[in-house]
């Protein structure tokens, strides 16, 4: 789903506006003694490794914690893994980004009430000596191209993440099936696949928020930037965030689930997200904030009330 | 053990400027002997008892059961952790324990992998003991039981050999923690149930490498202290026989 640059502008001027509306979020409330009954309850939320890695979560759950008085058991695994553990049953609810894969998940009917919660954008990196040639280029497929036609180490995340996903989504877009000793599976999570390719001079595809997190041990620049640094949006990288389907796994705890993304997805929750920084950038833009509605975020993408499906 | 992980904490100040929240790191030692000490301590009971049966009776089948004994020291963690993780799902035979994710489960992996080498290097041990002890202890009128508390005490360091194999093999393995535990902390930094081992992996993947090094040296100071304590209680506890 690519993110409009409008769109783009939208959320940053509600992340700005959340920021100005100041304290009076849903958890600055007293603690009024008719609060629901969670005390002690856990929360279990299968993640990836992009939103765990780069202490995200943590500045988010640290609040909701303290307010409800629960616990948030935070379980990072690539997108794939975490979405196959919530339909085993084993999460209350997950944080993904990869919308294909989503929507088979809520097409299968394991997740429910899919929001919008954030995005930012992968980037190419890669030696800065670029081999392949491709810095500056404002194609993600004429780049993957370029380095497959220069046979250039690559390191590819092999691991069915959401990263992986959009690599190869990326791939087919080029028109090429990559394979050949330059490419390499690692089978591994993003900081893996970064030191990776670090050590050997590889390039690869990068969430900007992991590359930017771990930045200073890292001799990779960035070659080609996504959409947030007006690169080509087909490196937008979007996250959502979807309940468990009670009426499949009875024993998910979905009302502690739903508070939880009421919470994320509320001024509060996308507040702590704007605010968010690592070497002094910002990692992730605030998106389930929008006084223009998307009906679109709640449902397999392209759905309508008309299909069959 | 906790006297141990105490030690180990109040050790913390020695890092003059410990850049880490040493709650992370002694909550994660914490995690990592609670869940090794424990799975251990009930591998023991179950393999102790098993080899000597095994090691003094005669049966059909005898030569396999070693064999299968022997080939689970072997058995890679990973697939533990798989066969753990099915086990304990929420579609799994034990789903209704609510398990996935949690210190239990991890046990339950760790007691699967510690079990065969205890098992194994116990039978190797007891096995040793000269048959002229046995048959003295017999001779003297000791009963069953005495006779095997008599062959326990001669093995003991054989024992304590196959317990910290055990234990070795339970705190440094990461494979199957990683899949049934999750490798969870909490948002203020207190291991739910991440290991020492599963910290590194993270904080390596993560671009910490100080911290990975630390976790790691901590590691191998761990299962040095234990082997030193074991040791000592072997060279201590048994009296005169040696």
């Amino acid at each position: 789903m690519p993110i409009q640059r409008r769109d783009l502008l939208a959320a940053l001027g509600t992340g700005a506006t959340a920021g100005l509306a100041g304290c009076s979020g849903v958890l600055g409330g007293g603690d009024g003694g008719d609060g629901p009954e969670v005390d002690g309850e856990t929360l279990t939320l299968t993640t990836t490794t992009s939103t765990y890695d780069t202490g995200l979560l943590d500045a988010l759950n640290e609040p909701f914690q303290e307010h409800y008085g629960v616990t948030v058991d935070a379980v990072s695994q690539g997108t794939g893994a975490a979405l196959e553990s919530a339909e085993n049953g084993n999460a209350d609810l997950v944080m993904v980004h990869a919308r294909s894969l989503e929507d088979e998940f809520m097409r299968e009917g394991y997740g429910v009430n899919r929001r919008d919660l954030m995005f930012n954008d992968f980037v190419v990196v890669g030696p800065s000596d670029d081999p392949a040639g491709i810095e500056g280029m404002d194609s993600a497929t004429e780049a993957f191209n370029a380095i497959a036609e220069s046979e250039s180490a690559f390191v590819s995340r092999g691991d069915n993440s959401g990263t992986h996903t959009k690599e190869l989504v990326v791939w087919e877009a080029a028109g090429t099936e990559p394979g050949g000793s330059w490419y390499q599976e690692i089978g591994s999570g993003m900081g893996d696949a970064l030191n990776t390719a670090d050590e050997q001079g590889a390039y690869t595809l990068s969430d900007r928020g992991t590359y930017i997190s771990m930045q200073s041990n890292l001799s990779l620049t960035i070659l080609v930037q996504g959409p947030i640094e007006d690169g080509p949006e087909l490196l937008a990288n979007p996250y959502g965030v979807i309940a468990v389907n009670p009426a499949v796994h009875d024993h998910v705890n979905y009302d502690l689930a739903m508070a939880y993304i009421g919470y994320i997805t509320g001024p509060e929750g996308q507040q702590v997200i704007e605010d968010y920084r690592m070497n002094d950038k910002q990692l992730f833009f605030p998106r389930a904030l929008s006084e223009d509605p998307d009906f679109q975020q709640y449902v397999p993408e392209g759905w309508s009330a008309d299909d069959d499906s | 053990m906790g006297a141990v992980a105490a030690a180990l904490g109040a050790g913390g100040p020695l890092f003059v400027d410990f850049p880490f929240e040493s709650q992370y790191v002694t909550s994660i030692i914490y995690v990592s002997l609670y869940v090794s000490v424990i799975a251990v301590a009930i591998s023991t009971l179950v393999s102790v008892p098993t080899a000597i049966v095994v090691g003094f009776s005669d049966f059909r089948g005898k030569h396999f059961l070693t064999t299968v004994i022997n080939t689970g020291m072997g058995f890679p963690s990973v697939v533990v952790g798989l066969v753990v993780l099915v086990m304990v799902s929420h579609e799994g035979p034990l789903g209704e324990f609510d398990l996935v994710f949690t210190k239990k489960a991890m046990i339950m992996s760790q007691f699967v992998l510690a079990t065969p080498p205890i098992t194994g290097i116990t039978l190797a041990a007891v096995t040793g003991v000269n048959e002229e002890v046995r048959d003295a202890a017999f001779a003297l009128g000791g009963t069953r039981t005495d006779v095997a508390l008599t062959i326990v005490k001669e093995a003991r360091y054989g024992i304590a050999t196959a317990v910290l194999a055990g234990f070795g093999r339970a705190i440094s393995e990461v494979g199957s923690v990683l899949i049934v535990g999750g490798n969870i902390a909490g948002a203020n930094g207190v291991s739910r149930t991440r290991t020492l081992t599963t910290a590194i992996r993270l904080e390596a993947r993560s671009g910490r490498y100080d911290l990975a090094l630390l976790l790691g040296a901590i590691l191998v100071a761990l299962v040095l202290v234990v082997n030193a304590i074991v040791i000592r209680l072997g060279d201590t506890g048994g009296g005169g026989l040696r």
